[in-house]
């Protein structure tokens, strides 16, 4: 089982109290109307899916209730940083030194 | 390649089983090929055996980061069914049904493809609904599939239990006759002999690690850990890394990982005669000819490449399956593995060209790949060979996610997803 940290709980607590809520920093258009098809079917269905260190979503479901993301490694399924909505992207880089 | 029968088999028997030879050989890879096909799955054995055998097109290899099988095609709970909802799902799995029936002849090679019939449990009135729902759909589109009483599945399935009182009450079910299961692994060997037979090179342990384009855009060849193999045709067929190896060729896909776990028990005698789901439960069940009751469930909440997935996810697809079968509440479970799906947003496949001339690819299959096994290959080899897809693939194309016009089995399918 993931054991996963909710910055606003700032507590780490089992993954059964969290939801998966899918990639991060994906923001919808500003203007919808004048978005071509193309660039709607990258905000809607594009993924990176990368093998590696993944930015996601979490909803600590079962606690708090509110959404933050997260830095994971899709091999390893080990967590680099979890941080809350408002705090700026983290530089993967920083990270991986951080993590050695 | 030896031809297999009941000669054969007293022939080798009587030399003490010394003299069978290996049904296909370890290639290495020539410096070019007409089609390579990234993947060694039942999908891209399959795909190169019906290009040698119905195209003529046997200057093929099929390429694959590991042993052949070792993928999805080794690690799902072979169901088989084709009681789809929508008319393009219906008859592209019913053409796989269709040539599952003949496959073992076809290949010379036992795929133990036995049609013991998929029942899906209703344990609410959504349910009955739905599941009628797609009876209907299903007749129109000339699949078999019928509604039972619980009675009736009780006495298809004798394990069931249908009291009112149960946690999870049955209140119908349908039923799939045609429906059943195959030896997983013997898919894979059956096509790669077939396929090794009609000249095909199967090429193992030898990841893909980028394709390669001309300065036109079109498909050069691969990169591989033994070196560049140049190739007219691509045709990738990688399941859970179908989206990195595409990402090499510059095509984004809408795909998205995901672990699918599946488990299995100690063996034991025969008693569970058919296939059982439950979607509103989110667990399968089957026993395989070994004894072992065969068990999956939906995939992990995460995206993921580990080969692992959660435990939270065993418990409690085993607590589903003691709530509908009390009887195996003892039962020791054995071994548990995770598969990586690709799935995309409608649930359903990617099959056909993409915008890279030279470039194939078939993909997202989700958590219901092994099924599909012949006809994905079928058409995927007629597509490359044509380089246009056949009119029972053509609606599973990668421009569906630009156009709108997507096959959403996401919320309709009878399945566990």
């Amino acid at each position: 089982m993931l054991l996963i940290h909710c910055p606003y709980c700032n507590q780490t607590l089992p993954e059964a109290e969290f939801t998966y809520a899918g990639e991060a920093h994906i923001a919808r258009p500003a203007d919808p109307s004048s978005v071509s098809d193309e660039e709607w079917r990258d905000f809607l269905f594009i993924r990176t899916n990368v093998k590696g260190p993944h930015y996601e979503r979490w909803r600590h479901f079962h606690g708090c209730g509110r959404y933050f993301n997260a830095v994971r490694d899709t091999v390893s399924d080990r967590f680099l940083i979890t941080y809350k909505t408002d705090d700026p992207r983290p530089e993967l880089s920083d990270l991986l030194e951080k993590s050695k | 390649m030896t031809h297999f029968s009941a000669l054969s088999l007293i022939k080798n028997a009587l030399s003490g089983q010394k003299n069978w030879e290996p049904q296909w050989p370890d290639s290495e890879p020539k410096a070019e090929y007409d089609v390579i096909i990234v993947g060694a799955g039942g999908h891209g054995l399959g795909a190169a055996y019906y290009l040698a055998k119905e195209h003529g097109i046997t200057n093929v290899a099929v390429i694959d980061k590991g042993w052949l099988g070792g993928g999805n095609t080794g690690r799902n709970t072979t169901i088989i069914r084709s009681n789809y909802l929508y008319d393009e799902s219906a008859k592209l799995y019913d053409h796989a049904l269709d040539l599952w029936d003949g496959l073992s002849q076809e290949l010379n090679y036992n795929v133990m493809y036995s049609q013991r019939g998929v029942l899906m449990l209703a344990h609410n009135v959504h349910d009955v609904q739905s599941f009628q729902r797609h009876v209907h759909a299903n007749r129109l589109n000339g699949v078999d599939n019928v509604w039972l009483s619980a009675e009736e599945a009780k006495e298809y399935c004798p394990p069931l239990d249908i009291s009112p009182t149960a946690r999870y009450p049955v209140v119908g079910a349908a039923l799939q006759r045609r429906a059943g299961t195959a030896r997983h692994d013997a898919v894979a060997w059956g096509y790669a002999r077939g396929a090794a037979a009609r000249g095909v090179d199967i090429i193992q342990n030898c990841p893909v690690t980028a394709i390669r384009r001309g300065p036109d855009g079109r498909v050069t060849g691969v990169e591989t850990a033994k070196g560049f193999i140049g190739a007219k045709k691509v045709a990738v067929s990688a399941a859970g890394h179908t989206s990195v190896v595409m990402d090499s060729a510059g095509v984004r896909m809408p795909l998205e990982s995901y672990p699918l776990q599946a488990l299995v028990s100690e063996p034991v005698k025969p008693i569970f005669p058919c296939v059982v789901m439950s979607n509103s439960v989110h667990a399968y069940i089957s026993q395989s000819d070994k004894g072992e009751l065969v068990i999956g469930s939906g995939t992990d909440q995460y995206t993921s490449y580990s080969q692992r997935g959660g435990l939270p996810l065993i418990e409690h697809t085993v607590a589903a399956i003691c709530e509908i079968f009390p009887i195996f509440n003892r039962m020791r479970m054995l071994r548990k593995w995770g598969g990586i799906v690709d799935v995309t947003p409608d649930r359903s496949a990617i099959l056909g060209k993409t915008p890279v001339p030279g470039l194939y690819v078939n993909c997202g299959w989700g958590t219901g790949g092994f099924k599909a096994t012949p006809g994905a290959a079928h058409t995927l080899a007629w597509t490359v060979a044509k380089d246009d897809p056949h009119p029972i693939n053509a609606p599973f194309t990668l421009e569906r996610f630009t156009t709108g016009r997507l096959i959403d089995e996401a919320a309709a399918a009878a399945v566990a997803h």
